[in-house]
């Protein structure tokens, strides 16, 4: 049996300064996972990431993370997509320098 | 120091010049990812976690203050203050912007560095001891041979398009500082009744599938070393595995065809190839050697050595720890921890990286050396001048007393930055560093070198630790294996898992009960971690390490 899919966020880095970047809803690329489109479908999961793809002038390595319905928007349930959407753990660095971003 | 030659500086202007527009091309839409991908790792730029990262070479660990500088102007400029050293002699930085990659480049080429082949499948940075030249024990500098490797690898149209990467070290010093036998050639200068050759390792590395490199030949002459190599990799490049990269380095093609097999196709490709060099090696070595002339040594009195290291205890650790015996015996070889307690292994500042160029000036005949323990060197300094290059240190952060102690721990980027990490490196080495030294008993326990990898690809060398920790993934949550016993020296020897692995919460009390089991165990205070396990095995250590499952079994 296949298994049941599990709600999914598209991401990728920025070309040019390679910051981890979200697909939203409304068709942009934001630095903040709580704005992603939480896509709960796996057929329109294919066609989000096929949409990412495309943008190949803007965006690199597209694909599918796992992630949750939070409070403020989807979060991360993994602790590598937990690291992406904050920084390193060693210094301030990253995301989190411009806009705290709590790990859980 | 290597001087590049016109040929040299209009190669590397030519190369920067034709990434630059790759990269052009690459945000005008022209090329795609999977075009352009191949192109900038053979330029040292890979895209990690939160940015891109660029490896810098760092040719056999050899630095002028100049290039020093250099580095801490790319820190500076184009990054966030400070650079990585890593553990195979290169420089990362870890925020480049796409867009300023090529002009970090031409600064880099302005002092006669360069990215080229720190990615890749191709022969990469070759590396050194990074006490060559200085060494008392060293039979021949290393150097000159490692600069004639690098200009023979670099865009070698045999060898740019390999099964996978190629590694290769060498020494001139029986002492093995630099790892030889875990890097896919590893040479060791030896001479033989008054002629100068190498002893020739192959198949060593260390990844998913460690294996401790074996003698190819006992002594190959300089004469057709070059030669010798050639016709090495080029049977790899022939018969190594495409079909699985994990099967592709040259160690699995020695583990399958076994090492008599190999040496029997070297020797007969060796035959072929050798004709093909009719002495512009030897000519252009016996130039490159000119350019590694020691220094004029100066001469003086010790009398202001003596008496600090007599008057001031915090000066006399700091020797005792960080001073290696230089060739000339009132010159030292002085190692910079940058493994402040706490702090990031091998992070140094933009100001660090410029006050240790401005010592190695004054004070050092202006050469620095990277070693792949992640620290620096100043391989060449009179004694007398010992006392102010600490106190400099001092004020900047880096008079660390801990080489060769567990504070003096190697780490890979792991999960904080590289794309490939299953976990975390850096915390842990942060955390047991802090650890020890709160309990003050870091030079009680002695030598011990702790090794972490963030994943299976062993850039931390864990599997030549006394302890080595390997961070995986295990159900989402970061765990950590435990090896003790391996060696990266002349007696090598890969690591043994102790056993299940650790939380990332449970690692440091783990290490900590593993390490007083060692202050119990020992026989006295001479002798050291590897010792001990080498006497006495497993049993004692694994007793320490899981105690629950000794009361179980009771």
């Amino acid at each position: 049996m296949a298994r049941a899919f599990t709600p999914k966020v598209v991401t990728a880095n920025d070309l040019l300064d390679g910051d981890v970047i979200y697909l939203t809803e409304d068709d942009r690329w934001s630095r903040d996972l709580a704005e992603a489109e939480l896509i709960t479908d796996e057929a329109h999961a294919q066609v989000r990431l096929l949409d990412a793809e495309r943008q190949a002038a803007k965006i690199v390595g597209a694909y599918l993370a796992d992630a949750v319905a939070g409070e403020h928007g989807p979060e991360p349930t993994h602790f590598r997509e937990d690291f992406r959407r904050t920084g390193p753990s060693n210094y301030a660095h990253g995301k989190q320098e411009s806009s705290p971003q709590p790990r859980v | 120091m290597y001087r590049y030659s016109e040929f040299d500086k209009a190669f590397l202007a030519e190369r920067n010049a034709q990434f630059r527009a790759q990269v052009e091309r690459r945000i005008d839409g022209s090329l795609t990812e999977d075009e352009f991908k191949p192109l900038r790792l053979m330029n040292g730029l890979y895209l990690q976690l939160h940015a891109y990262m660029l490896r810098v070479a760092i040719p056999y660990g050899t630095l002028s203050s100049d290039q020093m500088r250099q580095l801490a102007l790319l820190a500076e400029k184009w990054d966030k203050g400070y650079g990585h050293f890593t553990t195979r002699q290169n420089i990362q930085y870890n925020w480049p912007k796409l867009r300023d990659v090529p002009d970090m480049l031409d600064a880099l080429a302005e002092v006669g560095l360069h990215a080229i082949q720190t990615s890749g499948n191709t022969i990469r940075n070759v590396t050194a001891d990074h006490f060559a030249g200085a060494a008392a024990d060293e039979v021949a500098d290393p150097r000159p041979y490692a600069e004639l490797l690098r200009q023979w690898s670099t865009d070698h149209p045999e060898f740019q398009f390999m099964p996978r990467k190629f590694k290769i070290a060498i020494t001139g010093s029986e002492n093995d500082r630099a790892v030889i036998k875990a890097h896919d050639i590893g040479l060791q200068l030896v001479e033989r009744d008054g002629v100068l050759g190498a002893r020739v390792i192959v198949g060593g590395g260390l990844g998913r599938t460690p294996m401790i490199g074996k003698e190819l030949s006992e002594f190959v002459a300089f004469d057709d070393l070059l030669a010798y190599l050639e016709a090495t990799v080029s049977v790899w490049n022939q018969i190594g595995r495409r079909d699985n990269k994990y099967k592709a380095r040259i160690k699995i093609t020695v583990h399958e065809h076994g090492i008599d097999a190999i040496r029997a196709k070297v020797n007969e490709r060796f035959l072929k190839v050798r004709p093909q060099f009719k002495g512009a090696d030897m000519a252009l070595l016996d130039e490159i050697k000119g350019h590694f002339a020691p220094p004029a040594f100066r001469d003086g009195s010790v009398a202001a050595f003596e008496g600090a290291y007599s008057n001031d205890p915090v000066f006399r650790s700091w020797v005792d720890t960080n001073i290696a015996p230089h060739k000339k015996a009132d010159h030292a070889i002085v190692t910079i921890s940058i493994k402040k307690h706490g702090h990031t292994p091998g992070d140094a500042t933009a100001e660090q990286m410029q006050v240790m160029a401005d010592l190695a000036q004054e004070f050092a005949y202006d050469e620095l050396r990277i070693s792949h323990e992640q620290n620096v060197i100043l391989p060449h300094v009179h004694k007398a001048d010992l006392p102010a290059i600490h106190a400099k240190l001092k004020e900047h952060g880096l008079a660390t007393a801990n080489i060769g102690l567990i504070s003096d721990i190697i780490a890979c980027p792991g999960m904080d930055y590289c794309a490939l990490a299953t976990a975390r490196s850096i915390p842990v080495a942060e955390q047991i560093a802090t650890r020890f030294d709160e309990l003050k008993l870091e030079h009680d326990i002695g030598h011990l070198k702790i090794k972490i990898s963030g994943c299976i690809n062993a850039c931390g060398h864990h599997h030549v630790g006394h302890i080595g920790i390997l961070g995986l993934d295990r159900a989402g949550v970061e765990n950590y294996q435990i090896t003790l016993g391996g060696d990266g020296t002349e007696t090598a020897a890969i690591g043994e898992r102790a056993g299940p692995g650790f939380s990332y919460d449970e690692i440091v009390p783990a290490i900590e009960r593993l390490i007083y089991a060692y202050l119990d165990l020992r026989s006295d205070a001479d002798e050291t971690f590897l010792q001990t396990y080498r006497r006495l095995g497993m049993a004692p250590f694994k007793a320490a390490l899981y105690p629950e499952a000794q009361a179980n079994a009771a």
